[in-house]
């Protein structure tokens, strides 16, 4: 059998002589290929997602019961901190850039991604930062107990857990920076002939949209870190309300990054539905511009919302109303969004292939996290909700249910190009099924804990919590396990399988379906011409 | 491939993010800009009287409290309690003893229980409005001359002035670090 470190050559491809490349881990240490760090970048990932699916695991078991049972309560805020970050920024964003490398160049005719060298220099900051987060664990003091928004003053009164999280962050920010440069310098200057902007596929618009907020607002949350890391150790004063600073101004500045943040996330997830629905309805995506136009509405609105995370500092009357209303503005885009995937999917011919029924999957639950955020934008609403449960079932209806669905079709979309085997369908709806429904005995009830008023990070409760605190608990395990058929699918998928033709999805039109399965090594040596 | 244009665009990118870290950090004026500009942050500030007329009919009790951070000074009030009657002008007078050996420039935070009394608690003098410099073993005697609005509701019977002294470092009393 043949495996993905060893691809067959196209057949009749131009490509088919120019396979050359170091064997074993040196393949993996210096190679500038895009396909080769892409495999890297959605590894690197779903390591970050099983390690992040740990410590949640660990924090559940935790709140199987009231009362205190298998972790001190420091270690349980530093599981919460560390949960978070691995799944923000070492299973999410990385998740995406995977995609991106594998899938950029091909559905663009480009051979490779413009800045080679420099893609692979951006995959291999990653596993350092990711071991110095997680080195914070074994340090006196452990790792930060802030919670992911790394909030002053406990910020500024942690170990030095909190400066190795403020050094990888930092890293993983440059990692970030360069892959973004990266994506849009490909985009922007490596389209085939014929390849117009407003004929790209959305997954490529979604990623050039990102790219740009990223570079906008990494930069930020490195400055916010620099300045928490200068109050600890340099004498500065920006948060440290003992020397004159004020600890609101960090929330500012956190949330000028961490709003946009949000949509990083969701962006890429959103190009990746847009591409699997059109396949399976075997329809062309409808209102394509309108989608293209969606997403930069979606982009400008991100950088002027971000204090409806702040509703209860204590901002002025008109400022709470201007983020309101402007948080609210927000649902027009994104409806823009839900009802053109519903419009493609309209008369056409639907087939449920593992793909599609992520696809479908996210569209209802991300669409439900999207109402709880419009609740949550309500600010006397937010007042009684906020760091209640109900804010975690939100995030995680519009994060897990929303990107990580979206990752999961498009693996299983993409997996017959990669590895030029098809997968197995069964498991794969298998894997469909346990995830969706452990995923809403897991975070559905945690809505209903909120609205009960159980508040976030806090690892004990009171007693009347229990029976939805135990439900919650058997999904999250459900949910965990269920992932186990994804590693176990792709695996086998990568070691055979029956032969996957060029184009295994006949509605599917992209570019990325004319190269032959496995995709070749070197791909578009020449670019194609688009008609 | 059109080596040059990648290279231009990669530098333009950079330079957009290397300004976007320098508007992290022009954030912090701007925040303080913007709260001078909406009232959100006038500690420093005499607060205008909007009646005088006393209201003899209910007193207001106010209880003071003092606390320093980390500082070696020593702060009391002389009268821990006052009972006042709302729309009368009150004095209250606190003392500061710089107990090191050296000068020390230290700023009072007030704040209030219960917290929405802060609205109506109105301060025409205060030793917090600037920062305190206090040679080695000064002792200083400070007012405090503050109205309580008459349109405090009357369920507030009691409210508690807290003051915090926090100590302002390298403001050039010749002292540094912590």
């Amino acid at each position: 059998m043949s495996s993905i470190t060893q691809p067959i050559g196209g057949h009749g491809d131009a490509a088919g002589g120019h396979e050359h490349h170091p064997s074993g881990i040196m393949r993996w240490i210096t190679t500038t290929n895009h396909k080769d760090i892409g495999t890297m970048y959605l590894w690197f990932s779903f390591t970050m997602f099983l390690v992040g699916g740990v410590f949640a695991l660990t924090i559940r078991s935790e709140l199987f019961e009231p009362g205190m049972q298998i972790l001190r309560p420091e270690r349980f805020n530093q599981l919460i901190t560390l949960h978070g970050l691995i799944m923000i920024f070492g299973a999410l964003m990385p998740g995406a850039v995977g995609f991106a490398n594998w899938m950029i160049p091909m559905q663009i005719g480009a051979p490779d991604m413009a800045f080679a060298r420099m893609n692979n220099l951006s995959f291999w900051l990653l596993p350092p930062a990711a071991i110095m987060l997680l080195l914070g664990l074994f340090v006196p003091g452990g790792a930060p107990e802030t919670g992911w928004t790394l909030y002053p003053p406990l910020s500024i009164q942690q170990g030095m857990g909190m400066d190795l999280t403020i050094f990888a962050i930092h890293i993983m920010g440059a990692s970030s920076i360069m892959g973004s440069i990266n994506i849009i310098t490909t985009i922007l200057n490596l389209r085939a002939p014929g390849m117009t902007m407003m004929k790209m596929p959305l997954f490529c618009w979604s990623w050039l949209i990102t790219a740009y907020l990223l570079i906008a607002v990494m930069p930020v949350l490195a400055g916010a870190v620099t300045m928490l890391l200068t109050d600890r150790h340099f004498g500065t004063s920006f948060f440290d309300a003992a020397g004159g600073g004020d600890p609101v101004l960090f929330q500012h500045v956190f949330w000028f990054f961490g709003h946009p943040e949000v949509y990083i996330i969701i962006l890429p997830a959103f190009g990746l539905i847009s591409e699997v629905i059109p396949t399976f309805s075997r329809k062309p995506l409808f209102g394509y511009a309108s989608m293209v136009y969606a997403l930069c509405a979606i982009a400008i609105l991100s950088f002027l919302v971000w204090a409806h995370h702040m509703f209860t500092v204590g901002l002025p009357a008109a400022g709470i109303l201007f983020y309101m209303y402007a948080t609210m503005l927000i649902a027009i885009p994104t409806g823009v969004k839900v009802f053109n995937w519903l419009a493609t999917m309209w008369k056409g011919s639907i087939t449920l292939e593992a793909p599609m029924l992520f696809a479908l999957g996210f569209l209802f639950l991300f669409t439900t996290g999207g109402f709880t955020g419009l609740i949550l934008a309500i600010q006397p609403v937010d007042v009684q909700f906020q760091d209640t449960y109900y804010v975690v079932a939100h995030f995680h209806y519009v994060m897990v249910a929303g990107t990580l669905f979206a990752f999961f079709a498009a693996t299983y979309y993409w997996l017959p190009k990669w590895t030029g085997h098809m997968y197995n369908e069964t498991l794969a709806k298998w894997h469909f099924w346990g995830s969706f429904i452990f995923f809403n005995v897991a975070f559905f009830p945690m809505h209903f804990l909120g609205l009960a008023g159980m508040p976030r990070r806090i690892p004990d409760y009171a007693q009347q919590f229990t029976n939805w605190n135990q439900v919650s608990t058997v999904g999250a395990f459900g949910f965990g396990l269920s992932q186990l058929i994804l590693l176990y699918v792709v695996v086998m998928c990568i070691r055979g399988g029956k032969p996957a033709p060029a184009k295994p999805w006949e509605g599917a039109t992209s570019l990325e379906w004319t190269l032959p399965s496995p995709a070749p090594y070197h791909s578009f040596p020449t670019p194609p011409v688009v008609q | 491939m059109n080596e040059r244009a990648n290279r231009r665009l990669l530098v333009r990118l950079a330079l957009v993010a290397a300004a976007m870290f320098g508007f992290g950090y022009a954030l912090v004026p701007l925040y303080y800009t913007v709260c001078d500009a909406l009232g959100l942050r006038d500690l420093g500030r005499p607060d205008t009287i909007v009646s005088t007329q006393v209201d003899a009919t209910r007193t207001v009790r106010v209880q003071f409290d003092t606390n320093v951070r980390s500082m070696g000074w020593q702060f009391t009030a002389l009268e821990h309690t006052a009972e006042v009657h709302p729309g009368a002008v009150v004095q209250a007078v606190f003392r500061v003893v710089n107990a090191t050996g050296h000068a020390v420039t230290g700023q009072a935070i007030p704040s209030y229980a219960p917290r929405l009394a802060g609205g109506y608690f109105r301060k025409v003098e205060c030793f917090c409005f600037q920062r305190q410099t206090l040679g080695p073993g000064e002792t200083r005697l400070m007012p405090v001359v503050f109205v309580i609005d008459p349109a405090l509701p009357r369920d507030v019977a009691t409210i508690t002035l807290s003051y915090t002294f926090f100590e302002v470092e390298g403001a050039g009393n010749g002292q540094t670090g912590a």
